[in-house]
Order: C-alpha cells, then sequence, then structure tokens
C-alpha cells in the first residue's frame, strides 16, 4: 500500500480505536494486521452436543458447542500451555501449603439474562460439580473430592479450602468443562444447564436446530473489553468427514477445529493452495489397549503381557502415522510433555521394545506357558474410521503374528462404551480423552474400578491406588516423577491396558481466519473470544 | 405310467441327442462366457489360500500404496496388503454372502409362492399383501433397515444377519414370481389327482408342484446372486457388511481407499471391476439360463 497522508490519518485512527476498546489481540497469529472486528464465523462441528451441560460431558461436541457461552475461574493460556491465566478471576493467590486457593472476580460481569456474577454463582457451581444433587451427572466428581469448604466473604471473593493437598488443584480450576452457571439458575432447577444456555461468556445463545447447526451472537456487555471481536457465529454438525471436507474447501465452513487425518490435510491443501492453514500438534488423547481382567484368560496376567508384547509400536507409528492420526509412541503422559516418560526409559517397559522379535519370542513363549496358545478372542472397537478402524486393523495383525486368531468387531458410540461399561468385552480399543497433561487426571482412568468408573479393564489395584495418591500430594517434581514412573512400570507389568498410539492434531483453517489458538486438546480455546475475520 | 423304449438298435451318430452343456454354449455363447468367469471365481474363491499371492491381511507398511507391479500384480493399499489377494479372498466372502443369501431368500420366496398358489383364497391374500408391502422398498434399503436393526450375530465365522438381511428382501421376489409359475400348475390334472388321493398339503406342495417350478427357481436364484453380491458390497461399503480387516469387495472401495484414491487409483478401480464383472457375470448367466430352460423363448 503507497504510504499517503489519509492512508497514514486512517492508521492513527485505527490505533486510536484500538486503544480506547481496549483489545487484546496475539501477534503471533494475526502477525502484523490490526484484528477486525464485526462478521460471522461458520465452522464445522463433526458431532452434536448430546446436551449443553459440560459438566455432565465428555465429548468434545459439548464444548465446542456450549463453550463460547460461558466463562470458567481460570483456563490455560494457550500461548504459553501449559501455564494458567484468570478467566472469570482477576487474580488469584495459593497458600504456600497448597491447602487454601483465594480467587479474586472481575467485577461487572454480567450473565445473558442482566444478572450480575458474584462469589455465590461460583459457590453454587462448584458444588454441584463436586456433590451433584439428585439427577445431576457431574463426570469429574472425583477431580474434586479434596475440597473441604468453598467461602465466599464478599461478592467478588471465592475461598477454597482443601481437605488435603492436591498439586493439581490449580489445574482442574481451569478445565474447561467446569464452565460457571447461576445460582439461582441451579436453584430453580439443578439440571437447567442440560437444555438452558445462561452464561458470561463472549457470545450468547441464539438457537440449536437440532441436526443442523447451533448459533450465538457476540455478549455486548461482556466483560473483557473490546471483545469479542465477532458479531456471531454458526456451528454446523458435519457428522461425515466427506461432508465437513467439502464445506471447508468450498468456503461454507472456515475450519474444523477438532481434528482431521493426514490424508485429509493433503486433500484440502492440494485443492485450496495457499488459501488453507494447517496447524498441527501432539494432542493429550491416545488410543488403549485394555483387556478385560474379569474375562478369561485375560484374568492370566502372562496372557495379557503376551498380547501387549506382541504389538510393534515403532513400526506402527511409522506407518500409521502416514494414514491416520495415530502418531506417537508414549506411556501414561503425552509424550513431549513435561512428565512424559523419555524414550530410552520407555523402551525398557513391557510392550515397548524396540526389539519386536524378541519381544514376540517372549509373547509366544508366555502364551505357551498359560496354555493358549490357541488363543481366539473378540477385539471390540468403535465403529469411527479415525483412528479407530486402522487401530484395529493394525492390531489384529499385530496378534495374528503370534498366532492369535482375532474377530474385530465395530460398533456405534453408544453400544461401544455400554459395552465395554458394563463389561461385556474381552478385549477392547480404549481412549483417553485430556484436556491438559497433569498426570491427576491422566492417570486416574487406571485406578481400581471402585475408584475409576472409567477403569473399562475392570482391573483392582491396591498398589496403583496408593501410588496415585502419593503422587498427587507430592509437591516436589522430581519426586513426583519418580511415583509417576512406579506406576506406569506397575500398570505396564500388570498389563491391565496400555497405551496404543498418541494422536496427532491437525487443524484446517481458512487463511482469513485469524486469532484462533492451536494447542494439544481440542477440548481448550474453544470460547472463540480471540476470534476474528480478515475479509 | 410306462415309457415305450426304442426296440430298433441305430447308430449313435444319428439318434445322439446334442449334450445339454454344448448345446448351451452353442445358444448362448455369452452365457458360457459368464460361466467361465463365474467359475474362475468359485475357483479362486475356494482355493484362495492356494492361488493367493499374500496373506491378506498381513501389512506391510514398506509397501504402503505401492502402484501395480510384478510384486503386486493390483498394488498394494494405505496398509500395504496386496490388493490382488485381497480380491481373490474377497471373492469368497462374495461367494458365500451371496450364494447363501439367495439361496435362502429364493427357496423361502419358491416355498410362500406355492403355497400362496396352491391354498389360494384368504391365504393366497395374506401372503401377497405382505409380499406388496416389502415389495415397495427397494432391495437395499430393506437390507440396510433389517441388519441396521439385527447388529450382527456370526456363526461359524459367518454373519448370519447380514446373509438375513439380504435375503428378506429377495422373498418378496421370488414369491411373486414363483406363484405365477404355481398358478398354473396347481389346475393340472396330476395336483387334483394328489388331492383326490388324500395326499397331505405338504406332499402335494414339495413332491408335486415344486418340481414343476424349478426353472423359474433357478433362474431367481442365479439372478439374485448377482443382487446379493451387490447388496454384500453395498452395505460393507456403509459399513454395515462385513467388518476390516476381513477382505470384501465393498470393504475396499470404503474406509481408506475414499482418502488415497487421487494418489492410489487402483485401490478403489481393482474391487470396482471385481464386483462389476461379477454382477455382470451372474445376470448373464441368469438371463442365459432363462432362454435356454424356457421353451417360450425357443420359439
Amino acid at each position: 500500500m503507497t504510504t499517503t497522508r489519509r492512508n497514514a490519518l486512517k492508521g492513527v485512527a485505527g490505533a486510536f480505536a484500538l486503544g480506547m476498546g481496549g483489545i487484546h489481540w496475539d501477534t503471533r497469529q494475526a502477525g502484523a494486521q490490526a484484528p477486525k472486528k464485526g462478521g460471522t464465523l461458520n465452522f464445522a462441528i463433526s458431532a452434536e452436543a448430546p446436551h449443553y451441560d459440560p459438566h455432565a460431558s465428555d465429548t468434545y461436541a459439548t464444548l465446542h458447542f456450549a463453550a463460547p457461552f460461558y466463562s470458567t475461574l481460570l483456563r490455560f493460556d494457550l500461548a504459553k500451555f501449559p501455564e494458567l491465566e484468570g478467566d472469570l478471576a482477576q487474580s488469584w493467590t495459593v497458600a504456600p501449603d497448597l491447602l487454601t486457593y483465594t480467587f479474586k472476580l472481575h467485577p461487572n460481569v454480567k450473565f445473558h439474562d442482566g444478572t450480575a456474577l458474584t462469589s455465590a454463582d461460583i459457590k453454587a457451581t462448584y458444588d454441584r460439580l463436586r456433590a451433584p444433587p439428585q439427577g445431576v451427572v457431574s463426570t469429574r466428581q472425583a477431580t474434586f473430592a479434596d475440597i473441604g469448604t468453598i467461602e465466599t466473604p464478599d461478592p467478588l471473593t471465592v475461598i477454597f479450602k482443601m481437605k488435603a493437598v492436591n498439586a493439581s488443584m490449580a489445574e482442574h480450576f481451569a478445565s474447561p468443562w467446569n464452565v460457571i452457571y447461576a445460582a439461582k439458575d441451579l436453584a430453580s432447577d439443578p439440571r437447567a444447564p442440560l437444555t438452558k444456555i445462561n452464561g458470561t461468556g463472549p457470545f450468547s445463545f441464539v438457537e440449536h436446530v437440532k441436526g443442523g447447526h447451533v448459533a450465538g451472537k457476540r455478549n455486548e456487555s461482556y466483560f473483557k473489553q473490546g471483545l469479542p471481536l465477532l458479531d456471531g457465529w454458526k456451528g454446523i454438525f458435519t457428522l461425515q468427514a466427506a461432508a465437513m471436507l467439502n464445506a471447508v474447501q468450498g468456503g461454507q465452513v472456515m475450519g474444523e477445529f477438532r481434528g482431521i487425518s493426514p490424508a485429509e490435510r493433503d486433500r484440502l491443501v492440494s485443492a485450496m493452495g495457499d488459501k488453507i492453514r494447517i496447524e498441527e500438534s501432539s494432542w493429550t488423547l491416545a488410543l488403549l489397549v485394555c483387556f478385560n481382567v474379569e474375562k478369561k484368560p485375560f484374568d492370566d496376567v502372562r496372557v495379557r503381557r503376551a498380547l501387549l508384547l506382541a504389538i510393534d509400536r515403532w513400526g506402527g507409528s511409522t506407518g500409521l502415522s502416514r494414514i491416520s492420526t495415530l502418531r506417537s509412541v508414549g506411556g501414561v503422559v503425552r509424550p513431549g510433555s513435561p512428565f512424559a516418560t523419555p524414550e530410552a526409559e520407555l523402551v525398557k517397559l513391557p510392550g515397548f521394545s524396540k526389539d519386536i522379535a524378541a519381544s514376540r519370542a517372549e509373547a509366544k513363549k508366555l502364551l505357551a506357558d498359560a496354555g493358549q496358545s490357541n488363543l481366539k478372542f473378540t477385539l471390540w472397537n468403535r465403529n469411527l474410521a479415525m483412528p479407530y478402524t486402522p487401530a484395529g486393523i493394525f492390531l489384529v495383525d499385530q496378534w495374528r503374528q503370534i498366532g492369535v486368531e482375532v474377530e474385530h468387531k465395530q460398533s456405534d458410540t453408544a453400544p461401544y462404551l455400554a459395552t465395554m461399561n458394563a463389561g461385556n468385552h474381552d478385549v477392547a480399543v480404549d481412549f483417553t480423552n485430556l484436556f491438559m497433561d497433569d498426570t491427576s487426571l491422566a492417570l486416574s482412568k487406571f485406578l481400581s474400578l471402585s475408584r475409576s468408573p472409567e477403569n473399562r479393564s475392570r482391573s483392582k489395584d491396591e498398589e496403583l491406588d496408593k501410588l496415585y495418591d502419593d503422587h498427587i500430594r507430592e509437591r516436589d517434581p522430581e519426586k513426583r516423577k519418580a511415583l509417576i514412573r512406579a506406576f506406569e512400570k506397575r500398570l505396564y507389568e500388570q498389563a491391565y491396558q496400555q497405551q496404543l498410539l498418541w494422536w496427532h492434531r491437525i487443524v484446517p483453517t481458512h487463511k482469513t481466519l485469524m486469532g484462533w489458538q492451536m494447542s494439544p486438546s481440542h477440548n481448550l480455546g474453544a470460547q472463540l473470544e480471540g476470534v476474528w475475520l480478515n475479509t | 405310467m410306462t415309457l415305450a423304449l426304442p426296440t430298433t438298435p441305430v447308430k449313435a451318430d444319428d439318434t445322439r441327442q446334442p449334450h445339454a452343456v454344448l448345446e448351451f454354449i452353442r445358444q448362448q455363447p455369452l452365457g458360457a462366457i459368464s460361466f467361465v468367469i463365474i467359475f474362475i471365481m468359485m475357483f479362486a474363491g475356494v482355493f484362495s489360500n492356494l492361488v493367493s499371492p499374500y496373506d491378506p491381511l498381513a501389512i506391510d507398511f514398506a509397501s504402503i500404496l505401492s502402484a501395480p507391479s510384478i510384486d503386486h500384480w493390483c498394488g498394494t493399499d494405505a496398509y500395504g496388503r496386496d490388493i490382488c489377494s485381497r480380491l481373490i479372498y474377497g471373492s469368497r466372502t462374495a461367494l458365500v454372502i451371496g450364494f447363501t443369501s439367495s439361496f435362502v431368500g429364493s427357496t423361502l420366496g419358491a416355498i410362500l409362492g406355492i403355497a400362496s398358489a396352491y391354498f389360494g383364497g384368504r391365504i393366497d391374500n395374506i401372503i401377497q399383501r405382505f409380499v406388496d408391502i416389502l415389495l415397495a422398498f427397494p432391495l437395499i434399503v430393506l437390507a440396510l433397515v433389517v441388519v441396521a436393526s439385527f447388529g450382527r450375530t456370526k456363526l461359524g465365522g459367518i454373519d448370519v444377519n447380514l446373509i438375513l438381511a439380504i435375503a428378506i428382501p429377495i422373498i418378496p421376489r421370488v414369491t411373486r414370481v414363483v406363484r405365477a409359475a404355481a398358478l398354473s400348475v396347481r389346475v393340472m390334472p396330476y395336483v387334483d389327482a394328489a388331492r383326490a388321493a388324500g395326499y397331505s398339503h405338504s406332499r402335494i406342495i414339495f413332491r408335486h408342484m415344486a418340481p414343476n417350478v424349478v426353472a423359474p427357481y433357478l433362474i431367481m436364484l442365479t439372478a439374485f446372486i448377482a443382487q446379493a453380491i451387490l447388496a454384500e458390497a453395498s452395505l460393507s461399503f456403509l459399513g454395515l457388511g462385513v467388518t476390516e480387516p476381513t477382505a470384501a469387495w465393498g470393504l475396499m472401495l470404503s474406509g481408506n481407499a475414499a482418502d488415497f484414491y487421487r494418489e492410489a487409483p487402483w485401490m478403489i478401480l481393482f474391487p470396482g471391476v471385481a464386483i462389476s464383472l461379477a454382477v455382470f457375470a451372474f445376470n448373464l448367466f441368469g438371463d442365459s439360463l432363462r432362454d435356454f430352460l424356457d421353451p417360450r423363448f425357443k420359439v
């Protein structure tokens, strides 16, 4: 652009407007361009939310639907992940003994119905999360078991007093699932959030057309000045991958924020050239091989261990990463994250050796010792092409190489989960869906069934439970790391379940979509407050 | 009844009737070609383990998406599996499901058709209105409904519900055709005679009427094998048929094939050709058989 007096004046005016508006925007994403206000963002959501209540959900479909309408106490700063930043909390302090968390709330926060937010709303929300009333589901209830009392000395101060140290508590306050509801709404009907949306988020609810879309419009009284930047947004349900790709390619949607496969990425790049932006990251998701230890012969550790030893994860990673979202070899913690087991240590754990011939020889010997040389079983799997089907095909092939015959059975999500939750499976491809790398969340899935309903191996192991409890109380990172290693070793030696491969996240967005931030979790960054359109 | 046999010896050359097979080849050359295709399919299906160059389920990540070559005649898929081997094993899946579904559907349809014609009256009305309802649904739609409702039940490695799902839509179609043929048989004197002799309904249906409607039955059976193969391929393509990693032609067209068909067109080309060829062969063979067996087409 030629520098003219008129352009210079426009620039000064723009800068003044930005300063007055107090707009915060991310220069890493937006480059040198100033964010623009206005416009409606259309994006794809590959699944439809079963209801509106994130407290009761563990599917991203609920978050991509509902997160823009709500706020949380803290949240992850995606520019410095996994550091935290305040959302409703203007500031917060943690007592040195980790037993008291004090939050000061932003003033002048209003719910979409005009009611002012106070500390009572925070207390009501967290009371619902840690002790849900009859008929209310709080999926992560166990996460808040260490909270003793919640005090509200004034309308803008909340104090959480803990019964015991939980070194991960701050991260749990930043969980995207723990959105804040209005106390009066919960008082009138504790189940109201399932079907009614009244949050303090950057956008207010417009409509949900079942099977079609969900729409939001700018919350004009949003407490963060100058935000959001968009006039509104529409999340369009595109349940078929082909439909989603066509919509991205055709410009009906400007992105899909969960993740696509390498082949889908290549198709979009090939078709759209420099109009599409592709961002990639490791992902806080992993597929697991899960044995039902209540069923014979999987009650025998030799059988379970043999089956894990037969899997060539390193070879699988190389091959499957070309055709699916599966990629990294890792233990109980996401590879590359602070507490992850280094490769040098990982290869010493059962199932992770790079000498696959030796591992398979040992596997055959274990099966023979267990009297299961002609083992046959059913592998229960989810009927999702990416990446469950490739994982199932790969596992069947790996087990055939030690003489094990496997029937691969796939079903829709509801019966898949119901079968595993009821313990009707032999062996299953299970999953972990995390929003952060903190191990209190990652390890909890492997606790005894009585403590962790999502432990689909149905194992009971007091040693693992104790290691878990010790590690969440441990404040020294090195000692904590040692406890995590011990937990991982015990888990894999007992071979109840084991990570197959960790996922790799690939997100396509149009280059005109700005301000959206990539992270290792598709559950984060769904509020859309800093997103804008460069059109 | 007795038959008078020729007593005068004659030269063999003068009296020998053309062998039925040779006559079929002479009259229906396309039918003969289609039979050869079916025979090759059947041979490949039965002796898959002998004629297949590779294990159809073996993953080889070093050979992902290899183009057709001396090593892999039809190339490899996204898992490095040999497509030629999967086609050969896929013929087994197609034939087992195709033939079983068609046999079950055609046989039940034939029984219903003969019974409907034999009993007539209210029973005929009830059966035919039921048939009308089923006929209102296209074969693949009805199969979709059945398989989605019943789920999967495997017996001896064979998905019984999948076979039923394909067989059920065949039943009304065969019922209607066989009933028409059975109506003309029903008025034959020997049926009246059997009835007068006090034979049971089942004896009259199975021993006196059924053998006389074998021609339309066989034609329908053959024709519906093609339909059943197509239905199995369609259901597998839609994720409702056999599951990965089983080698099945419809399944080979879905999944990763949709992602990689641009860079590896052989992933869809060869299974597509196999399905088309099988359907073409069975349809043509069925048509040729009808032309050969039905005296009206000989005029």
